[in-house]
């Protein structure tokens, strides 16, 4: 069946069958291979993409399902060719990854955290990376990153601190 | 691709929903689909046409309505947990909400379709088992009700009849002055189904009696189990911890628990009897802060 899918500002016009997860058409159909496959069915949280801004899992989601939605993948996350977002450099910079597979899904997370609370709490963030499974870091960096990130987004917005 | 294939309808109104739901065909509905969609990718369910409820907006709603305060089925789990009326007048739903699920789950599950999955461990049926809510659905042109207690027969399994759909979820508000809840859950990791939940509301008379009291414990057997004669005991009293174990534990003598690979019977009752009381104690002292108006 027809869906109009909006991903990262551009809309695609896809034929699908009605079982393909938004996980599945974002990699499969779109290439957007950031969005991983874990578990496939909404416990290890790799697949996390952004609808309206709201983290949720792609795989516990039909494509045919999120037509009309801003769909956010890691890939539009990044202001420009070659640059970061301040939560990706926050990651990069405190080594918030090891093998990177949840790393996309962490990132996005943190990003959806952060648009709601910009000033979260360490016991805040360590509740929202919980729905992502880590096998590696034992999450210290990817909670200090996160926490990093915001102070500097706090920052951007206010100029007069000289940031 | 892992669910089973299913042909997929998004009817514009409740009547074309009843109209298929009747038409037969193996038909289930999707709202939020964070129950279904992972039952599905196991084919646990393989349904051969789902019906999307999502977008018929006069599903999604809270309001007042006389002593109660109405939620539509499809309204998603976030919005509840931001929502100032169910914190004001339904503090117990407010309190569990951040234990269903991830906020990712939260972001697309509803409270209809939490209810209607019927997961024994899951913290919007025993809310709604504790408080005495009222389940509304509209089977074909007809409309009818059901209490919460009556609705859960079993793990997964409801009254609900086929052919209907769940439209509106009525909480009963208490209007007395002084109220406080409690939630206690154990669970492997942060979020994962409990092992053992219990749930208390409490009102408080001027001097600090127990004026009113709903408990409830979950994930202990196959639905969640309002303990009303735990309650009713506690009522004139002020709730002191060791008559609150007597009366709790006095109320699981005879619950006959799950008992799985996580967690034996034993363990489960055990846990919900203590669970219980602290929920009780939190109620309890949330309450007495809260001076008459």
């Amino acid at each position: 069946m027809r869906v109009d899918l909006t991903v990262n500002g551009e809309t695609h016009v896809l034929d699908l069958e009605p079982r393909m997860s938004l996980l599945d058409c974002l990699r499969e159909r779109l290439l957007l291979t950031g969005a991983h496959a874990g578990c496939e069915h909404g416990v290890c949280g790799v697949c996390t993409v952004l609808l309206d801004g709201a983290p949720v899992r792609s795989c516990l989601m039909f494509a045919v399902q999120a037509d009309g939605y801003e769909i956010t993948t890691i890939e539009g996350l990044a202001p420009g060719p070659g640059e970061l977002s301040p939560i990706q450099d926050a990651f990069c910079e405190t080594h918030a990854m090891q093998c990177g597979y949840c790393t996309p899904a962490m990132v996005l997370t943190a990003h959806a955290l952060l648009a709601g609370n910009p000033a979260p709490t360490g016991a805040q963030i360590v509740d929202a990376v919980s729905a992502n499974l880590c096998r590696c870091t034992g999450y210290a960096q990817i909670v200090e990153a996160i926490a990093l990130a915001a102070d500097r987004m706090r920052g951007l917005n206010r100029p007069e601190d000289g940031r | 691709m892992k669910p089973a294939p299913f042909e997929y309808a998004r009817p514009s109104d409740l009547g074309e929903v009843c109209a298929m739901l009747a038409a037969g065909d193996d038909a289930r509905i999707i709202a939020g689909g964070q129950s279904l969609v992972p039952l599905m990718a196991m084919r646990l369910a393989r349904p051969k046409r789902l019906i999307d409820i999502a977008r018929i907006s006069d599903l999604a709603f809270v309001r007042h309505d006389n002593d109660c305060v109405a939620i539509g089925a499809t309204t998603r789990q976030c919005v509840l947990e931001g929502d100032a009326i169910v914190r004001a007048a339904v503090p117990l739903l407010a309190k569990i909400m951040p234990f269903v699920g991830h906020a990712a789950i939260r972001s697309r599950g509803t409270i209809g379709g939490s209810l209607v999955n019927a997961d024994p461990a899951a913290e919007i049926p025993l809310a709604a088992v504790t408080l005495g809510a009222t389940l509304l659905y509209r089977d074909g042109a007809a409309s009818a009700e059901i209490a919460a207690a009556d609705f859960f027969v079993g793990p997964m399994m409801t009254a609900l009849p086929p052919t209907a759909c769940l439209t509106v979820v009525r909480f009963p508000v208490w209007r007395e002055p002084r109220i406080g809840v409690g939630f206690h859950e154990i669970s492997v990791r942060r979020s994962d189904f409990g092992l053992a939940a219990a749930a208390a509301q409490v009102a408080l008379d001027d001097s600090g009696f127990c004026r009113r009291v709903a408990l409830g414990i979950g994930a202990v057997t196959g639905r969640p189990l309002r303990l009303d004669k735990a309650a009713k005991a506690l009522e004139g009293t002020r709730a002191e911890e060791a008559l609150v174990r007597e009366v709790v534990l006095a109320a699981l003598a005879d619950v006959e628990p799950l008992s799985d690979l996580h967690a034996s019977g034993d363990y489960r009752c055990r846990a919900a009897a203590c669970l219980a009381v602290r929920a009780i104690s939190d109620a309890y002292r949330v309450a007495a802060g809260n001076h008459a108006r």
